[in-house]
């Protein structure tokens, strides 16, 4: 069941992608396409992050996770490069957890 | 020439930070139960960053696979609008548009279209893609790897890492107030559906909201 969803997305990622280059331009060159599309990965990439920091399946809890979150907006906002941000992350969980 | 020599350089730095990034990528896939050929596939067949977090990150808590394929699809469809960009520059056709395709991402898109002359931009595009496959691939089993050795991710905060990467992934998208104002109110609007509907869903819900939202905006 894995395999049949990592290839079909794959599958999935990979048409759109060669839509971009293959279909006529004037199709995806409306206004409101171009308006909308890019807003779609802020929502859910901002989804992601409030899902998975404040949820454990389908219960809301508040956890170490709550500061590892806190301190990474704090990396972002120093423009740290992204390995730092998810390392400092994953360190603040973890040094939480050993207290 | 050395602007040839220049964007090289460039390709090469974008390509080490994704490998570094890819490293990550490895360790959040592993960490949520996929198999080191599964991790690897999705580096070498998705090759789409922010998509391929979404997958694990979804089967990672708890939702289903193909919850996580939709959420992976629909980040994939910015590539989409990248490709109309680019297709103007590159004119591929047969082949190396079967091959191009699959480079469109967003380092490839900001290396092309920052230059002025349409052959740089050309080799801009190729050189980038090829790098970044490289290193994105290696550091994805690098990743992988490493956290296969480690017998519970949770001691070194490996569950506090996805949403970090989704943050980092974010940041350079939300530069003015309304993607501020809109991720915030997907994250909210996320968070008050999870407890109701299937781990995954939510972010289905977003998605719509934000499509209708994008629609009727002026």
């Amino acid at each position: 069941m894995t395999w049949a969803g990592v290839l079909v997305a794959s599958a999935a990622c990979y048409v759109l992608k060669l839509a971009g280059l293959s279909l006529p331009q004037h199709w995806l060159q409306d206004g409101r396409v171009q308006r909308t599309v890019p807003l779609i990965p802020i929502a859910l990439l901002a989804a992601l992050v409030g899902t998975q920091t404040f949820a454990t399946g389908q219960h809301l809890v508040l956890d170490v996770r709550a500061a590892a979150l806190a301190v990474a907006v704090a990396a972002v906002i120093l423009r740290a490069p992204f390995l730092v941000v998810v390392a400092v992350a994953a360190a603040t969980a973890a040094l939480l957890r050993l207290l | 020439m050395p602007a040839t020599r220049g964007i090289a350089r460039d390709a090469v730095g974008i390509a080490i930070a994704s490998g570094a990034y890819a490293i990550s990528f490895g360790a959040i896939a592993t960490a949520a139960g996929l198999s080191l050929l599964q991790t690897g596939a999705l580096s070498l067949l998705m090759f789409t960053g922010a998509s391929q977090f979404a997958l694990v990150g979804v089967v990672g808590a708890g939702g289903s696979i193909w919850a996580g394929a939709v959420a992976a699809a629909l980040l994939g469809s910015r590539n989409t609008l990248y490709g109309v960009r680019l297709s103007t520059m590159l004119e591929v056709r047969g082949w190396r548009r079967a091959v191009g395709s699959h480079f469109v991402i967003d380092e490839t898109t900001a290396m092309a279209i920052a230059r002025d002359d349409p052959q740089l931009s050309r080799y801009a595009f190729w050189v980038t893609g090829v790098a970044l496959f490289v290193l994105w691939n290696t550091g994805t089993l690098i990743g992988a790897l490493a956290t296969q050795a480690i017998s519970d991710p949770k001691v070194f905060g490996l569950d506090a890492a996805p949403p970090a990467a989704y943050l980092a992934l974010l940041a350079p998208r939300l530069r003015a107030r309304e993607p501020l104002a809109i991720a915030l109110a997907a994250a909210v609007i996320a968070i008050l559906a999870l407890p109701f509907v299937p781990a995954g869903v939510p972010l289905l819900i977003v998605a719509a909201l934000v499509a209708v939202f994008g629609a009727f905006r002026k």
